[in-house]
């Protein structure tokens, strides 16, 4: 029993010291003045690696979710007669939860353990000590170009998300199901609030980019830099990620849309 | 100014409540070749990366030319790493850099030349070690010797006053090796800079050093000239040097008695 | 890769990124520069209950929409629901004998004010009230009368 709460102490311990290094990272990799003299080559560069690879995965699975979003609605809307509510049902679907969070959750697996798979090598193979002696802050040159394109690229994928997966529930909805155009995007439009839906929508995907891309590289960062380290930490990248994403986006839906 | 470069005082450092390095003394003389010989796992390069100051001890002190490293802010400990080149037991090539911005990377970092003068620059340093017709490779696509020359080619771009190698021999065929002996050792007369080479493969360091310090345990177990050291009379000098297999440094691991063990015998 | 085909497919990730949102806000939530680029007139109607009528909710006439409900509050004195909207300035027919009614599309779609035009001589001006107007159906109402009826008549 001592043990066990031994056991227990010691791993709160550990986790608060995790949180204590991740914060320090995140905070001296963001912090201090842009630096040109790595150049924005490394952002582009950066954006390309993350957000660019990651397109394919995000334009498929988005569009076979708008099309199973549309036909299961359809399914059920069907029998209270309401089908053309499809548009609406499907669209704030999307925009309010799912749209963000299985994008981002693709994104920690695709890109999110990419980057710390990248990070933990370049830590194993000593381009990081490399880095040090010759004269460069890894936090800069490595982590802040990354972090950066991760918080850039998050939104920009849950929007392509969000607009292939309606553009699929159209194809199903309204090209095979037969439910009227008209009044599939009139009711969404309706329904659909700029402010509300949409921008929300945004400020969600931000702020799971900022999450997992965090955790993806101080991850790499605090990998042990072996074999075995590597893909433990791109493990947890996957997992803590995954975890800390759906519990975000309970925080943020209650305070978005909250009963007040 | 201080006859040595690099005088280490009372060193210790400990990781995890494992002492490492035990209150080292050590003195690299300026412009020669100093070996650090050892068995894996002795703690050489830890000590490099003290030196580097990429660690810092637990207690005692590192100076170098006659400042105290550990007392250096992060700006002048980064003026003074541009006078320090490593070459990286993997050669730490950036994988993102072809080679020939690799052996760039610190010129642009720490200069303002003029792209012809980088080149040129670059060139050279590529030339002397074999390497000028790879310029446009990408690191994964040179051999395990041939990224360690181009790793030696940007550590000393910057004409260092100290270089450091950590295993430069190891893993590498005959052939490779003794280019890299003959690189190192050309490299040192030509520039007149201080180099430490840590390594536990005796014959091939020895070869080219004009001082030798053997570690083990976190401890300096012997030193003087390559001469001296090879033919001295201390029984784990002798153990360590020529390969013995048991000795003052046990083969095997603390254990009980071997048939109390096995239940031969009632203890 | 060199470095500017990389720069081109980044810049076209971002274009398409821009392209998506400015998709989903035009076509998905319906927000349009008309309100701006088309001129438009406030007019207002009392109703006794607007039950599930919502801002932004279309207004028809004769099936046709010509504007949105703006705002909806409560007028203090009368006790009355005060529907707002903001019709197309070219829509300048609505007399003011017009007749507003709180319609649903289908059983159990979105709710709209239809407008119903008269044949009196004046035309409703900008700021006008509409008095004559047709209160939204209340199913749960209906179902009352129809069951108290029924058991009125055994």
């Amino acid at each position: 029993m001592l043990a066990l709460l031994q056991n227990l102490g010691r791993h709160g311990l550990d986790v608060a010291a995790a949180f204590g290094r991740a914060g320090i990272l995140l905070g001296q990799a963001m912090w201090g003045p842009l630096d040109w003299r790595y150049g924005p080559g490394l952002l582009v560069r950066q954006l390309h690696f993350v957000g660019v690879y990651s397109l394919i995965i995000i334009i498929v699975s988005g569009t076979l979710i708008g099309m199973v979003l549309a036909l299961q609605g359809y399914t059920v809307l069907v029998r209270f007669g309401a089908e053309s509510a499809l548009g609406q049902f499907v669209s704030l679907t999307l925009l309010r939860e799912l749209g963000p969070v299985v994008a981002a959750l693709l994104f920690a697996g695709r890109a999110g353990s990419a980057l710390t798979a990248e990070i933990g090598l370049m830590k194993a193979s000593e381009q990081l000590a490399a880095m040090e002696m010759i004269g460069v802050d890894p936090l800069r040159r490595v982590a802040r170009p990354r972090l950066w394109a991760g918080i850039i690229a998050m939104p920009i994928l849950a929007q392509v998300f969000n607009m292939v997966a309606i553009l699929g529930a159209v194809g199903v909805g309204v090209s095979w199901l037969d439910v009227d155009a008209g009044s599939f995007w009139g009711n969404m439009q309706a329904i659909v609030d700029f402010r509300e839906d949409v921008l929300n929508g945004v400020i969600k995907a931000f702020a799971f980019g900022v999450v997992v891309t965090w955790i993806a590289v101080f991850e790499g960062f605090d990998a042990e830099p072996t074999p075995e380290g590597i893909s433990t930490a791109t493990t947890r990248t996957v997992v803590y990620s995954s975890l800390a994403v759906l519990a975000m986006d309970f925080l943020l839906t209650a305070i978005m849309f909250g009963v007040d | 100014m201080p006859a040595n470069w690099i005088e280490i005082r009372n060193l210790s450092f400990s990781r995890d409540k494992r002492m490492i390095l035990n209150s080292i003394n050590m003195d690299i003389p300026r412009g020669g070749i100093t070996a650090i010989l050892g068995p894996s796992g002795c703690g050489k390069t830890t000590l490099l990366r003290l030196i580097g100051s990429q660690l810092q001890p637990s207690s005692g002190v590192i100076s170098i030319d006659g400042v105290d490293i550990s007392r250096l802010h992060r700006k002048a400990l980064f003026v003074m790493r541009e006078r320090i080149g490593m070459l990286f037991q993997s050669g730490a090539l950036f994988t993102d850099l072809s080679v020939y911005e690799n052996v760039a990377f610190p010129l642009r970092l720490h200069t303002d030349l003029p792209e012809s003068m980088i080149h040129d620059l670059v060139l050279m340093k590529l030339h002397a070690v074999g390497l000028r017709g790879a310029r446009d490779l990408m690191p994964e696509e040179l051999s395990g010797g041939m990224a360690r020359r181009a790793a030696l080619a940007r550590a000393i771009i910057l004409d260092p006053e100290l270089i450091m190698y950590d295993e430069p021999f190891v893993g590498q065929d005959p052939i490779f090796a003794g280019v890299l002996r003959d690189l190192i050792r050309r490299i040192n007369r030509a520039m007149g800079c201080t180099c430490i080479i840590v390594s536990h493969d005796i014959a091939e360091t020895v070869l080219i050093s004009d001082y030798v310090y053997v570690l083990a345990d976190g401890k300096v177990i012997g030193q003087g000239t390559p001469d001296t050291v090879m033919n001295s009379d201390d029984a784990r000098l002798r153990q360590f040097l020529q390969g013995l297999p048991d000795g003052p440094v046990p083969f095997h691991y603390p254990a009980p008695d071997y048939r109390q063990d096995l239940h031969l015998e009632e203890a | 890769m060199q470095s500017r085909s990389i720069e081109i497919t980044v810049g076209a990730f971002i274009l398409l990124g821009i392209f998506a949102l400015t998709f989903l806000v035009l076509q998905v939530s319906g927000l349009s520069f008309k309100d701006v680029r088309r001129d438009s007139y406030p007019l207002s109607a009392q109703f006794n209950t607007v039950a599930g009528l919502t801002p932004r909710a279309k207004v028809m006439v004769a099936g046709v929409a010509v504007g949105h409900v703006t705002a909806i509050h409560i007028d203090p004195i009368s006790v009355r629901a005060v529907v707002d909207m903001s019709i197309d300035s070219n829509v300048d027919y609505l007399t003011t004998d017009s007749i507003a009614s709180i319609k649903t599309a289908g059983v159990l779609g979105e709710q709209y004010v239809s407008i119903a035009v008269g044949g009196a001589p004046d035309i409703l001006q900008a700021g006008d009230i509409i008095k004559d107007t047709q209160s939204a159906m209340i199913l749960e109402d209906l179902i009352g009368k129809f069951v108290t009826n029924f058991s009125d008549k055994k």
